[in-house]
């Protein structure tokens, strides 16, 4: 198979377009088609025809305060989540590097179970670990009968050490491969130079990482934005009078408990626009650390 | 320095410890006995291990079915997501032609779409296709395979044009003096050494079906006997006492495959997924 200009490629891109075209760009095309609909129960039985509101369901969206309550404690959880997420996973790549060979292999399998452990068990696990009375850490801080989901921020913390519980490996498993790269003379240098640990890793590993971290710095950012399984599962559909909300679980709420699917519709377009943001940033990360498409 | 060494040794392995823990509580708490589970007076241990809650859930709940359920769709995800992701991740390394930068770059955006959001359309478009083809509409497993291949596909395609590019361009040329035609090209000579790169991707693609909780809840609504693993465990959940030792069993029942495949291919995965990070 040369490089040539014959039309081969178009059978063999043909299953995936297909594929991707019905099931990924036509759903956005009806998201955004659902999000200017006046679009409930009514319409799905097919007792009233639907109708065209133009930007009614959005506007009603910003005029909700609890929307704007969600937006923000949708980004401060996703925000805690990164920042914890890259300061366990950087610490712990740091580490893997300076410890011997039988605790490295142990941490990096470690981690990788963590890894591994579905969303769902990892959550039924976490809530089974922190119950009210029978949950091992509340009879260890002796603090049974302390329920961790009645409080907004203690359920919120909860819900966001079972992120970083799984997220941390991959942040630490990249950027260990990405200080292992870095050849051994640099890092001798510095050190020589009497630069210590702490030193060496800001002013010698970041700089030359730079690129490895801005992607797993947007990568973060997008999974920890768009967390629903843990949030949905351990606050039981987001918490206490939706205290837990975030905005995806508050799209879902509102489209399949509500039957508002208009108003689901239109979060749903507000979410893929703010990531979208972050996707745009990310490929002019890729691009100017050289990357060749 | 030794000192020091041996203390940050020490560090680790502490924390390799708190991190296995979660997994450790839930294996032991599906071997303990009931008695042990309601205890206000929990034990990092049992001398009396059970098996009563996994025969519940197994016996009881007909978990074996939705362990069935749930395996069948990831590994159609897998066979059909990797075959389609092989032969369009060919076409984009191994021809030059206009666009196909523009579509490197939708598949790297279509990795980052929220699916999330896209449960609200699908679950229409679904039904709709259901009054069509039943095999595929709500409340079937064909549903479930068909979105989890579309989202696999983007990130499969990505990984696997990584390991299609390393393979020499000579291999496929002197193939095709020697009188190979396309298709033996691609099935003979490219197919089986990008198969390392398949497993790898396999793995993703099954772990992203295996888990998956957000479709499941939403496409099976009620026909129960096409539940998948997350939605099942659920069940265990009850408003006045949940039967932990069942939650702890199924979630068991549910890790331990992941945790098997993802220990086996630990290299693998790392090499793999710096390709799909750097490449």
């Amino acid at each position: 198979m040369t490089r040539n200009k014959t039309r081969a490629p178009l059978w063999l891109l043909l299953p995936a377009a297909v594929v991707l075209g019905g099931l990924f760009l036509y759903p956005m095309y009806q998201l955004g088609l659902l999000s200017v609909l006046d679009f409930t129960q009514a319409q799905v039985s097919g007792g009233e025809p639907t109708r065209f509101v133009g930007a009614e369901n959005y506007s009603d969206l910003f005029g909700d305060p609890r929307f704007w309550s969600v937006l923000g404690a949708t980004v401060v959880f996703a925000a805690g989540c990164v920042i914890a997420t890259l300061a366990v996973g950087a610490g712990l790549a740091v580490l893997l590097t300076r410890i011997s060979r039988v605790p490295r292999l142990l941490l990096s399998v470690a981690a990788m179970a963590a890894w591994a452990v579905p969303a769902v068990s990892g959550s039924t696990t976490w809530m089974f670990l922190f119950d009210t009375d029978l949950g091992f850490v509340n009879q260890l801080l002796g603090i049974e009968g302390f329920n961790w989901m009645y409080d907004r921020y203690t359920a919120f913390a909860l819900v966001g050490a079972v992120v970083v519980w799984a997220s941390f490996p991959f942040v630490m498993v990249t950027l260990y491969a990405g200080i292992e790269a870095i050849p051994k003379s640099v890092l001798e240098a510095a050190s020589l130079d009497g630069a210590n640990a702490w030193r060496a890793f800001w002013q010698i590993m970041v700089p030359i990482l730079r690129p490895v971290l801005a992607i797993v710095v947007i990568q973060s950012i997008i999974w920890d934005f768009k967390v629903f399984t843990q949030i949905y599962v351990m606050t039981r559909g987001g918490g206490l009078a939706g205290q837990n909300l975030t905005l995806n679980v508050y799209a879902y709420q509102q489209a399949f408990a509500s039957s508002e699917y208009g108003r689901g519709a239109a979060i749903g377009v507000v979410m893929m626009l703010i990531l979208l943001a972050v996707t745009l940033l990310y490929l002019r990360t890729l691009r100017r650390s050289g990357e060749q498409l | 320095m030794r000192a020091g060494r041996r203390l940050l040794d020490a560090v680790a392995v502490l924390i390799a410890l708190v991190t296995v823990f979660p997994i450790y509580w839930m294996v032991l708490s599906a071997v303990k006995p009931a008695g042990e589970i309601q205890s206000l007076n929990q034990r990092p241990w049992t001398f009396h291990p059970s098996l009563a809650a996994f025969q519940r859930v197994l016996q009881v709940n007909d978990f074996g079915r939705y362990l069935l359920n749930s395996l069948l769709v990831a590994l159609v995800v897998v066979a059909v997501s990797g075959l389609i992701a092989f032969l369009a991740a060919v076409a984009l390394t191994r021809f030059h032609f206009r666009f196909r930068t523009t579509i490197l770059v939708t598949f790297l955006i279509a990795q980052m779409v929220p699916i999330e959001a896209l449960t609200i359309p699908l679950f229409f478009l679904v039904r709709d296709v259901g009054t069509v083809v039943p095999g595929v509409g709500l409340n079937t497993l064909g549903s479930l395979m068909l979105v989890h291949t579309a989202f696999t596909l983007p990130f499969a395609i990505w990984m696997l044009r990584g390991f299609v590019q390393a393979i020499p361009d000579e291999l496929d040329e002197a193939a095709q003096i020697d009188g190979a035609g396309r298709f033996t090209v691609l099935w003979r000579i490219l197919f089986p050494l990008v198969a390392p790169g398949l497993a790898a991707v396999s793995v993703f693609s099954f772990i992203h079906a295996w888990n998956d909780f957000l479709f499941a809840r939403t496409f099976i609504i009620s026909e129960a006997d096409n539940q998948t693993l997350p939605m099942a465990l659920l069940v265990f959940f009850k408003p006045d006492e949940n039967d932990w030792g069942a939650i702890m069993a199924a979630s068991t029942l549910m890790t331990v495959p992941v945790l098997i495949f993802f220990l086996i291919v630990r290299r693998r995965l790392v090499a793999g997924l710096g390709g799909a990070v750097k490449d």
